[in-house]
């Protein structure tokens, strides 16, 4: 059963079609802009907290580590909630969109590149403090000096979140609807095809979805690896 | 902005009663010292005897718990202090951006950055690897391109903490040309070392400390000649035969 | 540099995400239909969707959840309209005021599944009730969607007309979700189900499953499609919305939904006129 099912799905990624490229398309744009999102908002946000020194910041640490784990369900049904027309952000008619989506995956991600940012930025911190002190850094410079400096290892981070973001399925079924070629992206196709009980052919998606962020992590590695031999 | 480095009133500094005691222990026990406005002091003492923490107390990183710093009649001026610590930290990035680090609070242009950067890498013989990663400097270069990092802020009062503590003689000899000519530049120096050659090589007068007091403040010369304390004495037997051979 | 490379990366991502975004909002005229699992598995959207948006420019989407969530979507305004399968349940809807009309659109019906060897014997059921009684004499395993789908309302309504109270027996397990992983589960743990005929047809993981009881015309199952009420929601596509609903239950329409078929079956039947 389980190897027969995997040959044809084997069989199937020979056949690739183009209505899977779309859907493999629309995933990337979609969990592609979350992450710039996130990027933007989240390596700031968690440089910030390890920077900063202000009453409540353990708590917020703990707070953003914790809310990594956020089920993306959850963040769906906010989301829902808020873009829903009965909602406060009714009016945009965005409910059902992929512009819903990648705010949906925007909030799932941000926390996560937060936590590992504030992670890694707080240890290079730690070490350059005292000199940027003295040199009579704000804290705002002290945060973009760090984050710029620990560009390499925060790309963990933004990989993390491509990861999340790509491989989520509860918040994008929710916000997006999954509508045939509109809002199917891979982790809702494989849901689907999963209920059809076509499972060849969610295992086939399942491996575009394997093999692609496969292959970024390694274009990252590759990168970092670079970087590290060219800085030190 | 008040305070900058062209303000005067920045010497003498005075150090009264400087105590530090965290969690009880004593590490700073009644410190007194004062600075007039030129030279290059050498600061000597024997490990644990708590230079550093002198030297982090002058530039406002550690605040102790009784005591006072008059900086020429008033508070701690903004700028024109510095410190280059023992272990220098290095961006991952190359020896120019490292170099101009210190201009960062300063927004100046980019364009004026690079220049007064090259200017100073000159100086301290790294023009050539300005665009080298940092990282992979060797140790004297990584020391030579913290005293220029430092250098290009133009302090007036520059702190150097064991500058040479992991050097070979060449590179030593390369670090004291640059003291020197920071010293020549208008730049008044406290500096830390264990190199009692290098001391008597650069230092206008010697200040000794051990177990958190300084027991003597005198000229170089006389320093070394007529010691006027005991650890003083005991530290330089211990250590001058030794060193002379150089 | 890897920094001017990084955002370099960075400004292209930017581009394609906004790009993909411009691309959406300019779209031709389109109304959200919030319609069953069970229509969108089965596949009957794929087949009469083009053929509407070729006639019409106007495409259709689906948002395909079980029935009593779509009617909650069509509640919040973020539906323009509905096909779904609970009479009763549509019929309040409309009453409230939540919807402005709802037509007869077509029917299939629901069909009994099983483990071929019918530790039950369903097979030899004479009636609905009756299947089910024997399930539930057997206590053999019965998985229930448990989603407040339309497929879920006419399951507790054959088990009341049975005088069974499944909920909390240990032979009956609430999935909670739609009509294929229900299917799935089956098929893992040759239990008993109900499903729609639409969605069975289209299920490739069977495994030992078979219908086994089917043809009572307690289990005729009809569609109606429903406009989202436009006084209440004044964003509702209403003129795009009517001229789906109106094309479903024209000849057009009609011929369209009977035409589809799964190896020669018909799976959906146009509601008399
Ligand atoms: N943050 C600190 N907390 C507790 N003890 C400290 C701290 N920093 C330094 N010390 C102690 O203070 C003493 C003096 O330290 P330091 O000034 O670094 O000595 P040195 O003269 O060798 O530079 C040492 O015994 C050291 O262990
Ligand atoms: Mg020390």
């Amino acid at each position: 059963m389980f190897a027969s099912t995997l040959t044809d799905a084997i069989r199937l990624l020979a056949t690739f079609d183009h209505r899977v490229a779309e859907i493999v398309g629309l995933s990337l744009q979609v969990s592609g802009g979350a992450v710039v999102l996130g990027t933007l908002i989240g390596l700031p946000l968690g440089a910030c907290i390890a920077v900063g020194r202000f009453p409540g910041k353990s708590g917020v640490s703990v707070l953003i580590n914790a809310l990594m784990g956020l089920p993306s369900v959850v963040v769906g049904v906010v989301v829902y909630l808020l873009l829903s027309r009965s909602g406060p952000f009714g009016a945009f008619g965005l409910l059902y969109t992929p512009l819903a989506m990648v705010a949906a995956q925007t909030l799932l991600v941000v926390p996560l590149m937060a936590a590992i940012a504030r992670q890694v930025v707080e240890d290079a911190w730690q070490r350059y403090a005292e000199e940027l002190q003295v040199m009579r850094f704000t804290w705002w410079q002290s945060v973009t000096t760090l984050l710029h400096d620990c560009r390499h290892s925060l790309l963990v981070a933004v990989l993390a979140g491509l990861g999340r973001a790509m491989s989520e399925v509860g918040a994008v079924m929710i916000v997006g609807g999954n509508i045939d070629r509109a809002t199917r992206v891979m982790t809702t196709a494989i849901a689907l095809e999963t209920s059809k009980g076509d499972l060849p052919l969610a295992i086939a998606l399942g491996i575009v979805l394997i093999a692609l962020i496969l292959a970024l992590n390694a274009v990252a590695f590759g990168l970092r690896h670079w970087a590290m031999r060219r800085y030190g | 902005m008040s305070g900058g480095p062209g303000g005067g009133a920045m010497f003498p500094i005075r150090v009264r009663g400087l105590c530090h005691a965290p969690n009880g222990r004593e590490l700073l026990s009644g410190v007194d010292l004062d600075l007039g406005d030129e030279g290059i002091t050498v600061l000597l003492g024997p490990n644990g005897a708590g230079k550093t923490l002198l030297l982090r107390a002058l530039c406002g990183l550690l605040v102790p718990c009784s005591g006072t710093l008059d900086w020429g009649g008033g508070a701690r001026p903004e700028r024109g202090v510095m410190m280059v610590f023992q272990n220098p930290m290095m961006l991952r990035a190359s020896v120019l951006a490292n170099a101009v680090l210190g201009l960062k609070p300063l927004n100046l242009s980019r364009h004026d950055c690079r220049g007064s950067g090259m200017a100073v890498l000159e100086r301290v013989g790294l023009a050539h690897r300005a665009h080298d990663s940092a990282r992979l400097l060797s140790g004297g270069e990584q020391q030579r391109l913290a005293l220029a990092r430092a250098w290009l802020t133009r302090p007036r009062l520059l702190l150097l903490d064991e500058p040479t503590a992991s050097l070979d003689p060449s590179a030593t000899a390369e670090v004291e040309r640059i003291v020197r000519e920071i010293r020549t530049d208008g730049t008044r120096i406290l500096m830390v070392t264990h190199n009692l050659g290098q001391a008597t090589r650069l230092a206008d007068d010697i200040v000794f400390m051990s177990g958190g007091r300084v027991h003597e403040h005198t000229p170089t010369r006389r320093f070394f000649s007529r010691p006027q304390s005991d650890e003083a004495r005991r530290f330089i037997q211990g250590e001058l035969p030794w060193r002379m051979s150089f | 540099m890897a920094h001017e490379l990084l955002k370099r990366i960075r400004v292209a991502v930017l581009g394609v995400v906004l790009a993909g975004a411009a691309q959406a909002a300019t779209a031709a005229e389109s109304i959200v239909l919030a319609s069953t699992t069970s229509t969108e598995q089965s596949g009957l959207f794929a087949h009469i969707l083009p053929i509407f948006e070729k006639t019409s420019g106007i495409s259709v989407k689906v948002v395909a959840l079980g029935t009593g969530q779509a009617l909650d979507v069509g509640r919040r305004g973020d539906a323009d309209a509905l096909l779904v399968h609970d009479r009763a349940a549509e019929d309040k809807f409309v009453a409230e005021g939540y919807g402005s009309y709802r037509r007869d659109v077509m029917y299939n019906d629901f069909v009994v599944v099983g483990p071929t060897a019918d530790p039950a014997a369903v097979r030899a059921s004479s009636d609905t009730s009756d299947a089910f009684r024997r399930i539930a004499g057997k206590a053999a395993t019965f998985i229930s969607r448990a989603d407040k789908s339309g497929t879920h309302a006419a399951e507790l309504r054959f088990w009341k007309a049975a005088a069974i109270e499944p909920v909390g027996q240990s032979w009956y397990k609430e999935a909670g979700t739609g009509m294929g992983p229900t299917l799935n589960m089956a098929a893992g743990v040759d239990a008993y189900t109900l499903s729609d005929r639409g969605t069975w047809a289209n299920f490739k993981n069977r495994q030992n499953l078979a219908i086994l009881y089917a043809g009572d015309p307690k289990l005729f199952n009809p569609y109606g499609a429903i406009l989202v009420n436009p006084d209440r929601h004044p964003h509702v596509k209403k003129a795009a919305a009517e001229r789906f609903i109106d094309w479903l239950t024209s000849d057009a329409g009609r011929e369209a939904i009977a035409s589809y078929r799964i190896g020669g079956e018909q799976l959906f039947f146009p509601s008399p006129r």
